[in-house]
């Protein structure tokens, strides 16, 4: 099933739920004739949506919200915190091309401080699928919490078959001694072929989906960190307040230590391309990213990375 | 008033050169090509004709200014940068490659541009903040702001609006790049913007309603500036998404293109006013 039509189905079979967008329809492009005025379309007007659902919310309905992730969570800050999250209201923010998914756009498009942004925010939610079917596993309970959450988008297709989602639990996909890769959202694809590559080079390897990054797995990330000699974090956000720095808290909080290498982007946007080109030149292939964990290069073949369905 | 019309001809022909410029980078990965085509007229126009801006000049606080709002038009800037020497040609086939800057939107490492854009509705403030430097230093620079007409629905825009009224910033002015649509559909549609010109006035600024594909029109709006003492002005161009390209223009699907290499080699015809072509691209129409 799709995003769209799961939100279909459910915003039929319950008229508490709102579609609404800031002129961003690509995830929505069949809705509008099939919610009648259930479907509001805001205009290229961020701030104004969110203080809109948030007066939706305010008489008993479920916005679900869509606008690019780094106007949704940048431009719309202050209204999301003020308005969705003081009141704690069920504004579900759907954010479209979060991180590298913006690929050619430039940084004025670059949503790669989400993750920081939104888990700041008192009874905000956070949610980063690996993949479409994650995302519709995941969305129906993210949907019926009474919370505002933020889902980061990713709408891309993986062979790979996600367990059911549990509130608050990460997918443990392989339990490793030597290394356990820790990520969320799209670099998922790349953690599978990072897993492949060093499991052919001999080494015992974990990987773990983390799914909901508030609120977070913390057993998950202490059984990894405890059992492994390193733990790698993989994102497609800033070094900066995302995963590395939720690991960060998490051991500090537990009073342990780890060895943790971190893949992020560290005090800089990155280059903007097409999403393949823009994996390559950050090194954020799987077989760089293998490479990098192993101090060598390998005879691993990169696979053919898919170009999103939707540039912009 | 001076007249541009012996100009008009070569006006013509480096437009023209832009739009081939424009349709060449709608491949590879695509551009915002409607948009861009809207602008074309306006930017060349600009450049060529009403702003002091060189290739000599760029570090000069004397120069003049131009703000690219709507930003996602930047193939009909660079386009024109290319034709006007401030930008290599060669590097137009660089769209999309790590090895060079020039992408979806904006940015600095260009020469001549000003200031990076792609979230709507920023730079109308950024150049606010440029044009009130000038009037405490007493300069002479010429101001100019392109804002697409649906990231007019921006409320920072109408902030910018009231500001620069407050700020009496006769030497400002917002061009708006009419094209009556937004990314998905009619503005008038969606969020309907008019009656615009009285919007403008409302807010307090002299405005002047032009055809912005016509040179001599664009010509006799900007020679009368500045257009009231103390007063932003505010030109609104009416002009066509896609404009010379008749199998796309006006057409709302046709918002963001990745057309293949027969296409655009069509598309080149059709803008030598050749057979329409068939696309059968893919449509995206997402913002």
């Amino acid at each position: 099933m799709s995003y769209e039509e799961l939100l279909t189905q459910t915003a039929l079979s319950d008229d508490r739920f709102i579609v609404m967008t800031a002129e961003n329809r690509a995830l929505v492009r069949n809705i509008p004739g099939k919610l009648g005025n259930r479907f509001i379309d805001t205009g290229i007007t961020e701030q104004t949506m969110i203080g809109a659902a948030a007066g939706l919310a305010l008489r008993g309905r479920i916005p679900v919200v869509h606008a690019l992730a780094s106007f949704l969570t940048m431009r719309a800050f202050e209204f999301v915190r003020t308005d969705a999250g003081i009141p704690n209201l069920p504004v579900k923010l759907s954010s479209f091309i979060p991180g590298f998914l913006s690929d050619g756009n430039g940084p004025t498009h670059q949503a790669v401080e989400d993750i920081a942004l939104m888990r700041g925010i008192p009874n905000m939610t956070v949610f980063a699928p690996a993949d479409e079917q994650d995302l519709v596993e995941m969305l129906p309970q993210i949907w019926n919490c009474p919370n505002p959450s933020y889902i980061r988008i990713n709408t891309r297709k993986t062979d790979y078959q996600h367990s059911p989602f549990e509130w608050g639990k990460a997918e443990v996909i392989s339990k490793g001694t030597d290394v356990t890769i820790l990520t969320y959202g799209l670099l998922f694809e790349q953690a599978l072929i990072v897993k492949e590559i060093l499991k052919n080079e001999g080494l015992s390897v974990g990987l773990v989906n983390l799914r909901s990054l508030k609120p977070v797995d913390e057993q998950a990330i202490l059984t990894a960190t405890q059992s492994s000699n390193l733990t790698v974090t993989l994102e497609d956000h800033f070094l900066t307040g995302g995963l590395y720095s939720i690991v960060a808290e998490v051991l500090l909080k537990h009073s342990v230590t780890a060895k943790v290498l971190p893949f992020a982007l560290n005090e800089k946007w990155f280059k903007p391309s097409l999403l393949p080109n823009v994996l390559q030149h950050e090194g954020f292939t799987g077989k760089q990213i293998a490479e990098k964990i192993l101090g060598y290069t390998t005879r691993s073949v990169q696979p053919e990375i898919s170009i999103p369905q939707f540039s912009e | 008033m001076q007249s541009v019309t012996t100009h008009i001809p070569g006006l013509e022909a480096t437009a023209l050169k832009v739009r081939e410029h424009i349709i060449k980078m709608s491949t590879g990965g695509g551009c915002f090509v409607g948009a861009s085509l809207s602008a074309a007229d306006l930017i060349v126009y600009l450049y060529s004709e009403f702003l002091n801006i060189n290739k000599n000049n760029l570090d000069s606080p004397d120069r003049d200014y131009l703000f690219l709002s709507k930003g996602h038009d930047v193939p009909a800037l660079y386009g024109t940068f290319a034709e006007l020497g401030l930008l290599e040609k060669s590097r137009l086939k660089n769209h999309l490659s790590t090895a060079d800057h020039i992408y979806w939107h904006p940015n600095t490492h260009i020469p001549g541009i000003e200031f990076h854009s792609g979230s709507l509705g920023h730079l109308p403030s950024v150049a606010i903040g440029v044009a009130m430097d000038i009037k405490i230093r007493g300069g002479k620079n010429k101001v100019i702001c392109i804002i697409g007409d649906g990231e007019l629905n921006e409320g920072t825009c109408w902030e910018a609006v009231l500001v620069a009224n407050a700020y009496k910033l006769d030497n400002l002015i917002f061009v708006i790049d009419r094209n009556q649509f937004q990314a998905n559909m009619a503005t008038e549609d969606l969020i309907p913007l008019e009656p615009l010109h009285d919007k403008f006035t409302a807010f307090g600024a002299a405005v002047k309603r032009i055809n912005g594909h016509s040179f001599e029109a664009l010509h006799k709006a900007f020679s009368a500036y500045p257009f009231q003492e103390g007063k932003l002005n505010v030109v609104i161009a009416d002009t066509v998404r896609g404009k010379g390209l008749p199998s796309i223009e006006r057409r709302a699907d046709r918002w963001f293109c990745n057309f293949n290499a027969q296409e655009v080699e069509d598309l080149l015809k059709e803008l030598h006013g050749e057979t329409i072509t068939q696309l059968t691209s893919e449509t995206l129409v997402v913002r």
